[in-house]
């Protein structure tokens, strides 16, 4: 079964650097995991520096609920557990060994399980921590149940990674993973994928989901817009999700009884030499992988995620917990003469005062590739211009009043704003075209957490 | 510009914390971000941003303010040559005309100017603030919507108390609920009358025997249709405010506005969807022959065309929802036509109904957005939701 859903509002940007066919498997010299990833964690340690750890063993365990273990990729020895500010935990950084030991999970048949056996063995192996909910974008509860469960199958941001390469040949494990979900839940399994670029069988063959083809443009593979279209959230409901990619993990340790957290990531970005594929594991070092491929000469940032919602890291940096993507683009930290007055022939843009703005008016496919950079290309100001966000949120929100209201820190007003039912990376695309060059994604998360605070999950 | 670029990076480190001029900071940074766009970068969330920054955006408004002016400009011109000699052609002296209307305009604009920006600069300098460029339109607004024999005193004081009691004292640009420059104009009208209306002001030093009445000031007095035509109208060959006479000229703006995206094309179309609808009702029920003026004729007299065009659409003091610019728009056309008609004290309704509706715009994005709002505890309830 398959609905074909069409959203109207949105915007892709195309950018130069997209990645090409090929996969690659580089050699990782160090994995870590970045507490930080998961949104509200505060991680309590279960190993010390020189500790031996299999992949699959515990790392740390969440404060709030002590059955959430955050495990090892690799098997390897712990080498260092760096603190930032406040001696809160960055990374956790686990040096691997030549041949890999597993933790045994037990390959049980899926069949004979209930529903707690496939919740003891999904947080034991940490794998648990693949799902995440919605409201808030965290790890759910164990002990609580969603009204759906939505596989993510494509991702719509700049430069995405393509998911018919990502998920090449984990058709078995795909559906595999499927079944345990139907184990969670007595929702429905809603695997979303893209209209016109999902062509792969391993998501459009799986069997006992509802399969939604979602056409538009960007922010259309952002969870909020779909749960718009298929089941609004209201207040005191949850959705779960999960990347079609970890689901396949999931898939793998019900069948072979071990974490195999294998994560194919492209290297995207207009300073990349060869944008392609990588295959690695979850929170791999980037470092061999942009040793030989990036233009090191110029000023460059290293992302983990898209160019719209990652994070900085270093060029020795780690992958993000949720991450398919590392982009490169060039660092903007150069005055312009006069830039505010110039025609424009070649700036990114939305308006059309500038000359290119003219191209956005284009149908997608013959936009050309552009050329972007970090400069934020002017000063902060107060929010002056109305009417914008809304023509790139395709959610049944009033942006400006919602961002506000984030601001005063008003909940109330907030959750009547429908503040549920939207995460920070839903306002990316407002945030690159506001004028008044605010940090809308920061304010939009801030709201979240305090409401997350005050009300509780 | 490495030259520029080197002065400005040798005397920056003066006007910062500890230097010679720290109280100077914001003044140095507004002339340094004029020069040079800063090379501030990303920190947080969406790594790269649009090219268009407010300065663009507010240089696209005083761009499309540009023909209006020019036309004023030859307009006070032509209309003072025009007193003395009543067979002048429009053509006839051209130097003249345009070199009278600068000698006129020209320190209108540069009082607005200096007053307006040295009370921004010390705003943004006390509250260590950037210098924001909101007043760059606003300071061309206010000569703009001045008649052209107003005493360059009152345009300061005007200029002066808009800025501090109709911006700053709410924090600023973005935080005024009254559109500035509009309330400069109604500064002077309420408080220096006698300089804003009447036959008198509206030529520059006119012939006495001239009668040099305004369009709206000729309906007010009970005229069946104005003295001038419809296309003189429309052209702006008449006497009025500097900016607002020439419909054509403000229809340039307003071109340019709508293409560049930066106007609402909503407010626009709606101010003038109004005030057809009250022009029509008129039509229909009016008695006097104002009420039973063509509607066309009110776009083209007075300050409606230029209120719709830069006034209305001012996005800080207009509704910010759409829908709630289809009903503010609607409501300013309405209100123009309906103060011309029927109020005896003020010919002019356009300011007035800016301001009014400026002051109701929360109040019907509030109702707009409450809409939603119901609409959503509307489908919690239907799941099961209990009451909020």
């Amino acid at each position: 079964m398959s609905n074909i859903i069409t959203v109207k509002k949105g915007f892709d940007i195309k950018i130069i650097g997209e990645a090409e066919n090929e996969i690659l498997t580089p050699k990782v010299e160090s994995y870590a995991i970045k507490p930080q990833d998961y949104i509200g964690l505060i991680p309590k340690m279960m190993v010390k520096e020189g500790d031996r750890v299999k992949a699959g063993s515990p790392i740390f365990y969440a404060k709030h609920n002590e059955k959430i273990l955050f495990t090892s990729a690799v098997s390897g020895v712990v080498q260092s557990i760096k603190r930032g500010e406040k001696r809160v935990i960055e990374e956790v950084i686990i040096i691997p060994e030549q041949t890999q030991g597993y933790e045994d999970f037990g390959k049980e048949s899926l069949a004979s399980m209930n529903r707690e056996d496939v919740l003891e063995k999904l947080l034991k192996s940490g794998l648990w921590t693949l799902i995440r909910k919605r409201p808030y974008a965290i790890i759910p509860n164990p002990d609580s149940s969603p009204k759906c469960i939505i596989v993510s199958g494509f991702d719509s941001s700049p430069l995405a990674a393509n998911y018919n390469i990502l998920l090449r040949g984990k058709a078995a494990e795909i559906q595999l993973g499927v079944d345990v979900l139907k184990k969670l839940t007595k929702g429905n399994i809603h695997v979303n994928v893209s209209f016109d670029k999902t062509t792969c069988d391993e998501l459009l063959k799986l069997e006992g989901v509802e399969i939604n083809k979602f056409k538009g443009q960007h922010p259309v593979g952002n969870i909020s817009v779909q749960i718009a279209k298929l089941d609004p959230i209201n207040k005191g409901e949850s959705i779960w999700y999960i990347d079609a990619q970890d689901l396949a993990i999931i898939g793998k340790l019900f069948a072979t009884g071990r974490v195999e957290k294998d994560r194919t990531i492209a290297l995207v970005g207009n300073e990349v030499k060869n944008p392609q594929y990588y295959s690695v594991k979850l929170g791999a070092s980037i470092a061999n992988i942009v040793e030989k491929n990036v233009n090191k000469e110029n000023n460059i940032r290293y992302i983990s995620g898209t160019v719209l919602t990652g994070k900085t890291i270093s060029y020795d940096g780690y992958l993000g917990a949720y991450d398919n993507l590392v982009s490169v683009i060039t660092e903007g930290d150069y005055y312009e003469f006069l830039g505010w007055v110039l025609p424009g022939f070649k700036k990114f843009s939305l308006y059309r005062t500038f000359l290119s703005g003219f191209l956005n008016l284009l149908p997608k496919q013959k936009r050309k590739p552009i050329n972007i950079d970090t400069n934020l290309h002017g000063g902060k100001r107060a929010l002056v211009l109305t009417g914008e966000y809304e023509k790139v949120l395709p959610l049944d929100i009033y942006p400006m009043q919602l961002i506000k209201a984030c601001i005063i820190g008003d909940i109330d007003l907030m959750e009547q704003l429908g503040i549920y039912e939207v995460d920070a990376e839903d306002f990316a695309l407002c945030e690159v075209i506001d004028v008044s060059k605010t940090d809308i994604q920061q304010i939009i998360r801030d709201g979240l957490e305090l409401m997350r605070k005050e009300l509780g999950e | 510009m490495k030259l520029l670029r080197n002065i400005l990076d040798n005397l920056k480190p003066d006007f910062e914390k500890g230097g010679k001029f720290p109280w100077l900071h914001s003044t140095f940074d507004a002339f340094e971000t004029f020069a040079f766009v800063p090379k501030t970068t990303t920190k947080n969330g969406a790594h790269f941003r649009d090219a268009l920054d407010m300065k663009r955006t507010m240089t696209m408004v005083i761009i499309a303010l540009i023909p209006a002016l020019l036309f004023g400009t030859y307009n006070i011109g032509y209309q003072h040559f025009l007193s003395l000699d009543p067979k002048i052609g429009f053509f006839d002296e051209i130097w003249n005309n345009l070199w009278y209307g600068i000698l006129k305009v020209l320190p209108i604009i540069i009082v607005s100017y200096v007053v307006g920006l040295s009370i921004e600069f010390g705003f943004a300098q006390w509250r260590g603030h950037e210098v924001n460029e909101g007043f760059l339109v606003t300071g061309m607004l206010i000569p703009l919507v001045m008649p052209p024999d107003v005493p360059l005193w009152q345009v300061a004081m005007a200029t002066a108390f808009s800025v501090v009691i109709g911006k700053e004292v709410f924090g600023g640009t973005g935080m005024n609920f009254l559109n500035p420059a509009l309330l400069a104009r109604a500064f002077l009208f309420f408080a220096f009358p006698s300089s804003m209306s009447g036959d008198n002001v509206w030529i520059a030093e006119k012939a006495d025997a001239f009668s040099g009445a305004t369009p709206l000031a000729e309906m007010m007095a009970g005229a069946n249709i104005p003295t001038h035509s419809f296309m003189e109208m429309l052209l702006g060959v008449m006497p009025g405010s500097i900016g607002e006479t020439s419909a054509i000229a403000i229809l340039l703006g307003a071109i340019l506005l709508l293409f560049t995206g930066i106007g609402s094309w909503r407010i626009m179309l709606s101010v003038f969807v109004g005030g057809a609808v009250m022009g029509l009702t008129f039509n229909l029920f009016g008695s006097n022959p104002y009420t039973q003026l063509p509607f066309y004729y009110h776009y083209v007299m007075g300050g409606f065309m230029f209120g719709a065009v830069f006034m209305a659409t001012d996005p800080v003091t207009a509704s910010q929802t759409n829908r709630g610019k289809w009903i503010y728009g609607f409501l300013i056309g309405v209100m123009a036509v309906l103060i011309r008609v029927v109020n005896p004290a003020y010919p002019e309704g356009m300011m007035l109904s800016i301001l009014l509706l400026n002051v109701f715009a929360p109040l019907i994005d509030y109702y707009v957005v409450d809409s939603n709002i119901k609409k959503r505890i509307k489908r919690w309830k239907m799941k099961g939701g209990e009451n909020v």
